[in-house]
């Protein structure tokens, strides 16, 4: 495609595009970041350069860091169990059983329906079907709503996370287990090696590139856990269950402090985008050819 | 001989055992559904007497309930405009990054570098950091929320970076120059060879990205809810949020109208399901 009139390809392939991109996520990133410096309140004229102040205020908004501190309790609990529950099923679906599609199909479904859906879905199994399993049972682990107990919420929220996200993964980790190739896998139980010990040295370390997408897409998202939040508890019972990106939603659409809000969405990316760093970089590292 | 035998069974065994594990974990996963389904049926008395009781224990069992939801939530409307909002998005974000990653792949240059660079780091920004600003552009500034249109736009501009990365890999790896080299040769304009050449050469990795993008559109509920909230605008996730503040406390309905918004995907997974799956996992591994 090099030729003379490459101008008039730019404008026709390259620039649409670029517009779009450019236009949705360039420039309200670096508007964004101008924001931060400004007390504007979403509603009035004139904004007022105010520093660094908007920082200050991060710091010393303490329902802030109880909220992050909730979403990395979350984002732990939530990644340790959708990655151990979904390799675990993968490797179960990969044993040559019948009905490994029909398992893998409908271990996927609840990815192809919307967070809020799946929130209302699950706040009704919670609040009726539990309580009424309650109620004829007398056990007490079902006698009230999870949804309107503190800790119990929490636990809500994770469960429905992990029954939503690990579905996903299972997918992944099948493909990564039909692509280890039967030789290695047969040399190692020629030399021996078998049960955990093929897990842990063998099999393991094939793996690592798979467990390193599903490291990086289970942390993406619960860190930027919204929609589930907002259906299933709406950050209640007395926030909490109010994740990071509802908090700062909060602050910036109901609270009206857009410049702090911004200011706490930035802090937010920043942790995410050094997190997700250091794990793509530490498991790439572990990763090792056939 | 005889140790094979033995090997054999205990893995049929351990086979047999596996399955019984993945059924009882299968009918947890499928558990919620099970009762949207069953409840769905049923009026609020018997909901809230006994969740659990199947159909042919109730005696009022009707379709009421959707017939409500079907009203209520203005169901027809919403997924008209779910339908619209997602079609066009999808078609202009493939149509948009097909052909700007088509440019950077074969030209060479200090733009095309410099976009596909900005491209690949801007995939790791959260949506969140981009929102509060982003209203207060096109809300403030430029006044044009409120339009399915500009949802369309966004949608377009936020899955630019995702789908060029996928199709820059794909032309990168499997379009031969020589085609291009060819079909000039034959007096195609570079129009004509991207269009008749190109293009449909493409079709695998275009359907693996109509797949994850129209699933995320279709799904999304942040950036359309600050983009549209006139009644008759909204798309089925906004109109189910609105109708869930409405009528919480009415069951039966609540439990037919989420029903109704998935139904729809359903069928299409029933229909598409080796796609989708084949789609998701290519896209997930590159």
């Amino acid at each position: 495609m090099k030729s003379k009139n490459s101008g008039k390809d730019f404008c026709m392939f390259g620039l649409p595009g670029m517009f779009c991109f450019f236009a949705v996520v360039i420039i309200p990133f670096v508007y964004g970041v101008y924001l931060t410096l400004t007390d504007w309140d979403g509603v009035s004229s004139t904004k007022n350069f105010i520093g660094l102040r908007n920082f200050a205020g991060v710091v010393r908004d303490s329902q802030f860091w109880s909220s992050l501190i909730l979403t990395f309790e979350y984002v732990i609990v939530v990644v340790v169990l959708v990655n151990v529950m979904a390799f675990a099923i993968a490797y179960l679906l990969t044993r040559g059983i019948k009905g490994q599609n029909f398992f893998r199909a409908g271990f996927f479904t609840p990815n192809l329906i919307g967070g809020i859906v799946l929130g209302y879905i699950w706040q009704f199994v919670f609040s009726r079907a539990f309580v009424s399993v309650g109620e004829s049972t007398g056990w007490s682990l079902f006698g009230i709503s999870w949804l309107s107990t503190p800790g119990k919420a929490f636990a809500a929220l994770v469960l429905v996370t992990v029954w939503q996200l690990s579905g996903y993964m299972i997918l992944i980790y099948v493909a990564g287990f039909m692509g280890l190739s039967e030789d290695v896998m047969e040399a190692a139980s020629i030399d021996g090696a078998s049960g955990w010990k093929k897990m842990t040295n063998i099999v393991m370390p094939l793996m690592m590139s798979s467990i390193t997408i599903c490291l990086f897409l289970t942390l993406s998202r619960a860190f930027m856990v919204y929609d589930v939040n907002l259906s299933l508890t709406a950050g209640g019972p007395y926030g909490t269950t109010e994740m990071a990106a509802m908090h700062v939603y909060e602050k910036a659409f109901t609270s009206r402090a857009f410049g702090l809000g911004q200011a706490e969405a930035f802090v937010l990316f920043i942790v995410v985008a050094c997190i997700s760093g250091l794990q793509v970089y530490f498991t790439k590292k572990q990763e090792v050819e056939a | 001989m005889k140790q094979t035998n033995v090997g054999g069974s205990r893995r049929k065994m351990m086979n047999a055992l596996a399955i019984a594990v993945l059924v009882i974990i299968f009918i947890g996963y499928m558990f919620p559904f099970l009762m949207v389904v069953i409840n769905s049926l049923k009026q609020k008395r018997d909901i809230i007497k006994s969740p659990f009781s199947w159909l042919f224990t109730i005696k009022g069992l009707s379709f009421d309930n959707f017939v409500k939801a079907f009203v209520q939530m203005d169901f027809l409307n919403a997924f008209k405009n779910s339908l619209l909002v997602t079609v066009s998005a999808t078609v202009l974000v493939t149509l948009l990054a097909a052909m700007l990653a088509y440019y950077i792949v074969r030209n060479k240059n200090k733009i095309s570098d410099f976009t596909f660079a900005l491209m690949v780091a801007s995939m790791i920004i959260p949506f969140q950091a981009i929102m509060i600003p982003l209203v207060s552009i096109y809300g403030g500034t430029l006044h044009v929320l409120e339009h399915r249109l500009t949802l369309i736009f966004m949608h377009t501009g936020f899955s630019m970076a995702m789908s060029v990365f996928m199709f820059h890999g794909f032309i990168k790896g499997n379009i031969p120059i020589a085609l291009e080299e060819a079909s000039c040769i034959d007096g195609c304009s570079h129009a004509q060879t991207f269009f008749l050449i190109v293009f449909p050469l493409l079709k695998p990795i275009i359907s693996t990205m109509v797949i994850l993008n129209s699933l995320a559109f279709w799904n999304d509920f942040l950036l359309p809810s600050l983009v549209l909230s006139k009644k008759e605008l909204l798309t089925l996730p906004l109109s189910t949020y609105s109708f869930y503040g409405t009528y919480s406390a009415d069951y039966g309905t609540i439990m037919a109208g989420l029903l109704l918004c998935v139904i729809p995907i359903l069928i299409l997974y029933v229909v598409l399901q080796k796609q989708i799956i084949g789609g998701v996992v290519a896209g997930a591994v590159k």
